[in-house]
């Protein structure tokens, strides 16, 4: 249950700490750290989980730039005979696969941002305007139940949806008359589901952040306007939206820097042969060639292009929202 | 205030978008309780998908409840999961949110860089792999804790919590001769519970949930918790279980179940203690976000 990058939090690098350069400063650094050692020993072992289980896998990057034999040792990994160069890169780049896991991507982000980035402030508006305490409690309450879900149940709570065997919606449609669809393997509406999937998981979560931007508006705003002659639709027009629009913007510019995760264990859980030409991402590419189809150099270049890609992307949106004001992420 | 007729239209209008959208939200879900209680004979009468079923069994989950049923035993794994990748999680992430939080820390930034870089740029799915395959934890029950250890984004949050509490409270009891371990224990863990509690809530959902490091760090089916057997009964039916007792003996019911609904049946089987906790979940997810917004 991964948070999207700054969708919620934002990383404050506040009041640097000492940094000494010159030969005295080092000898007054070494006394701080020693006055410190208990707090540098309490850290020490969670910093060590970091080296070896975050640090040593971009290392492990390296496999990338060879032609790496699982059935070898650690040793042939720092082994300069291995070395390929760019070689499962330019593979990548000239394969038929490239444009269309790129495409599916980009595409698949893009519809999710579009319905799915709009409908949580809508949803938000509407809970907002609601005046009845315990209706509006069990909307909130009901709407963010599906984001409790595991991705496993979630996918499978669609399948139930979509199965020809009888699943609701067939039912609904042969009741008025029409023929039981395969939607699962159908390219013409899988990305529609993963997008609706995506629509129905997450809209009500997203949209508590807007709720909480709107619980901090001043009342006295919606009264001034309301004695100015405004109607509900026009407070929520001239009041409420342009009081979040910097969380709007601001949620708006980190997911579109986090684009490129498309929904992987979303796709993985639901997709099959027939519908990869619209569905195969990244991602699931990585997966299938290069874990299940055993080219770990491969499958470890075309994950190390999108990480790069997903930093640089990460980058410009903290760029833009520093522009824009905002302290950004870091 | 007098509401007008334009007030009270827009009010009733509202409540009846918002109806219907709460359905989008709940139907699905409650759409599989129904099926999971579908009796074999009462599918064949009726079909699947049955708003309520006219005489609801237990068949589905007697079946994937068995004694000895791969599902009890993925329960374990899970609830094992769970415990322990919990207390671990909050074992390590304490302590390095307390240490993050000193301002007078000597490379404190430099550290809490090293960390929030991991959150931006990663090894990827294959070098982990490599990772867990090295260190000997191919079907080990710990490829599911050790690289889940510590939540980068949660660890910040605690940090941040800390940073709130004042630093004269560690400089009296400093005064008063308490050593730092004390310091650490009796004052900021105390002072730490409402952010502890919800950080471990998380770690909590988040090992009951997960599923795909099992998925490919595990293969002994007895080792595999409740999510994958979840995904293996969804994608290709209890049949692959068969081996194991409890399962194997559906096909000696009287009326066995329809296919779909012991499906619906494991979903809800599978979320059931999310449910049960659900109040919780709620109240502590939703204030977690506005503990990560309290300024550092």
């Amino acid at each position: 249950m991964q948070q999207p990058l700054g969708e919620q939090i934002r990383v404050r690098m506040d009041q640097d700490g000492p940094v000494f350069t010159d030969k005295r400063g080092f000898r007054e650094a070494w006394r701080q750290i020693k006055r410190d050692r208990f707090l540098y020993a309490l850290a020490a072992l969670p910093l060590l989980y970091f080296i070896i289980f975050r640090y040593l896998p971009m290392v492990g990057l390296i496999i990338a730039f060879q032609d790496y034999d699982p059935f070898l040792g650690i040793g042939a990994m720092f082994s300069l005979d291995n070395f390929v160069g760019f070689k499962h890169f330019t593979n990548f780049f000239d394969s038929i696969f490239f444009w269309n896991v790129v495409r599916n991507t980009v595409l698949i982000s893009f519809y999710k941002l579009l319905f799915g980035f709009p409908l949580p402030i809508i949803l938000a508006l509407l809970i907002n305007e609601v005046r009845i305490t315990l209706f509006q409690r069990t909307v909130q309450t009901i709407s963010y139940l599906p984001h409790f879900f595991s991705m496993v149940v979630a996918a499978g709570i669609v399948r139930a949806m979509l199965t020809p065997q009888g699943g609701l919606l067939n039912q609904a449609i042969v009741a008025f008359g029409g023929e039981a669809q395969a939607f699962l393997t159908d390219p013409a509406l899988f990305r529609s589901i993963l997008v609706t999937m995506d629509v129905w998981q997450q809209a009500g979560w997203n949209s508590i952040i807007f709720l909480a931007a709107m619980a901090t508006i001043n009342p006295e705003m919606y009264e001034a306007a309301a004695m100015d002659g405004a109607n509900r639709f026009q407070r929520m027009w001239y009041v409420t939206l342009p009081s979040i629009s910097f969380a709007i913007v601001i949620i708006l510019i980190f997911r579109i820097g986090g684009m490129l995760d498309a929904g992987f264990e979303q796709i993985l859980l639901l997709y099959s042969p027939s519908v990869y030409s619209v569905s195969d991402i990244i991602d699931t590419y990585v997966y299938r060639a290069g874990l299940i189809g055993r080219q770990y150099s491969f499958g470890a270049a075309v994950g190390l292009f999108k990480s790069v890609l997903a930093l640089g992307l990460m980058y410009l949106a903290n760029k833009v929202a520093q522009y824009l004001g905002q302290e950004g992420l870091w | 205030m007098k509401l007008s007729r334009g007030e009270k239209l827009f009010d009733w209008v509202n409540i009846l978008v918002l109806t219907i959208l709460t359905l989008f939200f709940l139907v699905p879900f409650l759409s599989v309780v129904s099926t999971s209680l579908v009796s074999g004979r009462e599918y064949a009468l009726r079909g699947l998908f049955i708003l309520y079923p006219y005489q609801p069994v237990l068949n589905s989950y007697e079946m994937l409840l068995g004694q000895g049923s791969i599902v009890i035993n993925a329960y374990f794994v899970t609830t094992a999961r769970v415990i322990v990748g919990t207390a671990l999680g909050l074992i390590f992430t304490f302590p390095l949110a307390y240490v993050l939080s000193k301002r007078r820390l000597y490379a404190r930034v430099p550290i809490t860089m090293f960390i929030f870089f991991t959150m931006l740029f990663h090894g990827g799915l294959i070098p982990n792999f490599v990772l867990i395959e090295k260190l000997g934890l191919l079907d080990s029950f710990w490829s599911m804790i050790l690289p889940n250890l510590i939540n980068p984004w949660w660890l910040l949050i605690m940090r941040n919590f800390m940073l709130a509490i004042p630093e004269e409270l560690e400089e009296a009891a400093i005064m008063d001769g308490a050593s730092p371990l004390v310091v650490l224990v009796r004052v900021y863990l105390p002072l730490s519970m409402p952010v502890i509690a919800t950080i471990g809530l998380w770690y909590a959902v988040m090992h009951w949930n997960y599923w795909f490091d099992a998925a490919i760090y595990i293969n002994d089916p007895k080792k595999l918790p409740l999510q994958l057997i979840l995904r293996g009964i969804l994608e290709y039916g209890t049949g692959q279980y068969s081996d194991y007792s409890g399962l194997a003996e559906m096909t000696e019911l009287t009326d066995p179940p329809p296919a779909e609904s012991l499906k619906a049946a494991m979903i809800v089987i599978t979320t059931l203690p999310i449910l049960m906790i659900y109040p919780f979940i709620q109240r502590y997810f939703v204030r977690g976000i506005m503990l990560g917004s309290i300024k550092g």
